[in-house]
């Protein structure tokens, strides 16, 4: 008998937990947004990283009352599909946002991921957040897509001309993975380092986007010796092994590349060897982080228990898609309206100090306003932190 | 051609250990372990948070590394695999729990360890550099040499010791084993549990060198069962000769190929579709299984 009421009395407390829960949820209506990205396998630090970004700032945004668009207070959903970094399941997972009538996807993650889902998106009226470089994708006719991060073409020749004219930069090697992102990413650096003046001594050499041991590999490239390494494209599993075989080959150059990476990961795959090692960030170096940057540091750790340093670039989708929807409450189901706002849309950036806007840009890479403004923030590692090399803007 | 062969020796060693609890389990139980993989990563973070986190010693970070691996496949073993071995004569039941292991080892990796990718503190600072023509960082060196250590260990087990006796007795007769006495549930329990532990160990061995991510499980199993087919399914040795090939057909292949990409591991999987439609059995493997 004592059982059965201690039975009873559970039951009871799990139904009232749940109705609680639910209830608590329900005090306003929901906004959902949705996130297609890689979430397993290899790559799956990559769209965890968007994937927790998105769910710190929409739990941080319901604690506090919600986020009010025109008359209403919403509370926001992040509506999650792992693509597994798979085209196929790219398109089902923007299918899934279709079904779940939600206009606003953050992802994925990578190029062949974003161009498959392009038709899904556009006939079921879909803005997308890709972090993937294909200008094709931005440009007119493509309409739905707004790329989430600075590209590769647009920071690669940023980088390179500050290390010609600073550290005296004269030759590069481009290494990258066998796989459509790292491999486009480097012929676009390829491209930009030649149009600078700068000798490209080798850029044939590409690795198994599995291996996870880089001596052999980079053997061939070492014996050019040039002057900087280009990591083009690596993912932050890869950089920090990478990083120290070239050292331990004796590799005394300088190393970049333009993809986003975690200090700490780093500190761990490669310690003092990554020192000097130059990447792409985002707004959490001391000097950059607004205090609404340092909270959302400090959340996404309390939530998740570790911070990741990626998600210094992608804090912002979500940002621009509410603050957007914000301008123009109709947009909410009306992806044209949101286009319409994009051209004239710009509202403080509430991640960096300074005066620094949100705003789409785009018009010199794409033709059209399809790019969120993140900072371009170059970062160098130096004793287990970023430290910030430059910071500049994207037109 | 120095740095080729050392390179080869040395992907060779760390690739033959990997198989080598692969194939144990094969011979033993005719089970294609999918999730060996993943027993590999678990390894990993098993050093990586005893050594690299909680600052133990490097060498008792791998001993938990072992021991985890060895009571995570006991376990496995007696309560996933041995029930379903006795309830299905077909073989496919066997590989879809396999499979549904690793998707759910990797789904706790994630949870327990987090997507980052994971290194510890080199074991031996220095690299050992002969003019230019062959440089081996001495941690490499160290892990090659107790990779081979290891393998010698598991073969002398295997050969001189009672359990190891049992074990080559269940992988040639299961029935006739049995006849003779050996304890055939007792024994399959301790294989599966030599073949994750073996997982387990080069896993807290590679994490010094190559560190440790969640995505790490699929591609090892991929090539596991790569050097298990060349070598021959269920053969010790088989397992041993198939690492050491793929190792140099990799170095090989890395040096002399890179001038045209990536096209190593393409050569590797043409060689192997030709190799296996000569002699399917692999190298070592008997036709009749």
């Amino acid at each position: 008998m004592q059982r059965r009421s201690l039975m009873k009395a559970a039951l009871t407390a799990a139904t009232l937990t749940a109705f609680g829960a639910t209830a608590a949820f329900a005090e306003n209506p929901v906004l959902k947004i949705g996130f297609v990205g890689v979430t397993s396998g290899p790559a799956a630090a990559w769209g965890i990283s968007n994937q927790r970004s998105m769910e710190a700032r929409a739990a941080w945004i319901n604690e506090t009352g919600g986020y009010t668009i025109g008359d209403t207070t919403y509370d926001i959903e992040i509506v999650s599909f792992d693509d597994q970094k798979d085209p196929k399941r790219a398109i089902a997972g923007m299918e899934k946002m279709a079904q779940e009538g939600i206009h606003y996807v953050v992802g994925p993650n990578v190029d062949d991921g974003a161009a498959a889902v392009r038709p899904v998106a556009e006939s079921n009226g879909i803005m997308y957040f890709p972090y993937a470089f294909p200008k094709s994708l931005y440009q007119a006719p493509a309409s739905n897509a707004v790329l989430g991060m600075v590209a590769n073409y647009q920071s690669g020749p940023a980088i390179y001309k500050y290390l010609m004219e600073n550290e005296g930069v004269k030759t590069v090697a481009f290494i990258a993975a066998n796989e459509s992102d790292p491999l486009s990413q480097r012929d676009g650096g390829v491209e930009a380092a030649t149009a600078l003046g700068m000798e490209v001594v080798s850029d044939n050499v590409t690795y198994q986007v599995d291996t996870t041991d880089f001596t052999p590999v980079l053997t061939p490239v070492m014996r050019a010796q040039p002057d900087l390494l280009v990591l083009s494209g690596v993912s932050p599993a890869n950089a920090p092994q990478l990083i120290r075989s070239a050292r331990e080959l004796g590799f005394q150059g300088l190393i970049s590349t333009e993809t986003a990476q975690d200090a700490g990961v780093l500190a761990e795959g490669a310690g003092d060897l990554a020192n000097g090692f130059i990447s792409v960030g985002g707004a959490s170096t001391p000097e950059l982080a607004s205090p609404m940057m340092i909270e959302f540091v400090q959340r996404y750790t309390d939530m998740f228990g570790e911070y990741n340093d990626e998600s210094n670039t992608k804090v912002y989708a979500l940002e621009y898609i509410l603050e957007t929807l914000k301008v123009d409450p109709s947009a909410i189901t009306d992806v044209d309206a949101f286009q319409t706002t994009m051209d004239t849309f710009e509202a403080p950036n509430p991640y960096m100090n300074g005066d620094a806007k949100l705003r789409y840009v785009g018009m010199t890479s794409f033709g059209q306003r399809r790019q969120v403004a993140v900072p371009l923030v170059v970062n160098v590692f130096q004793d287990g932190a970023f430290e910030t090399l430059f910071v500049a803007e994207v037109d | 051609m120095e740095q080729i062969l050392a390179n080869g020796v040395y992907l060779g060693s760390q690739y033959a250990m990997i198989a080598l609890g692969l194939t144990l389990i094969f011979a033993l139980m005719n089970v294609l372990n999918f999730a060996h993989g993943q027993m590999y990563v678990i390894g990993g973070f098993v050093t990586y948070t005893f050594y690299g986190q909680w600052g133990v010693p490097f060498v008792l970070a791998l001993v938990m590394s072992c021991v985890t691996l060895a009571i995570l496949g006991a376990l496995i073993e007696r309560f996933l695999f041995a029930p379903v071995i006795k309830g299905s004569a077909r073989e496919e039941s066997t590989m879809l729990l396999a499979a549904g292991i690793a998707f759910f080892l990797d789904a706790v990796i994630l949870l327990v360890f987090g997507e980052k990718q994971r290194g510890v503190p080199k074991i031996v600072d220095g690299v050992f550099n002969y003019d230019f023509r062959l440089i081996m960082p001495y941690d490499r060196i160290l892990i090659c040499v107790l990779a081979i250590l290891s393998i010698v260990a598991f073969i002398g087990l295997m050969q001189y010791t009672k359990t190891g006796r049992a074990l080559r007795a269940l992988a040639q007769d299961r029935t006739a084993a049995q006849l003779m006495g050996v304890n055939v549930d007792r024994y399959s329990m301790i294989g599966f549990a030599l073949g994750a532990m073996l997982a387990g160990l080069v896993g807290g061995l590679l994490v010094t060198i190559t560190g440790v991510n969640l995505g790490m499980g699929g591609p090892t199993s991929i090539k596991a069962f790569m050097m298990v087919m060349i070598g021959g399914a269920g053969v010790i040795s088989g397992a041993i000769w198939g690492g050491i090939i793929l190792g140099f057909m990799e170095a090989i292949g890395l040096a002399v190929l890179y001038q045209y990409g990536d096209i190593t591991y393409l050569l590797i999987f043409v060689s192997l579709m030709i190799f296996l439609a000569i002699r399917p059995q692999g190298l070592m493997g008997k036709p009749w299984g």
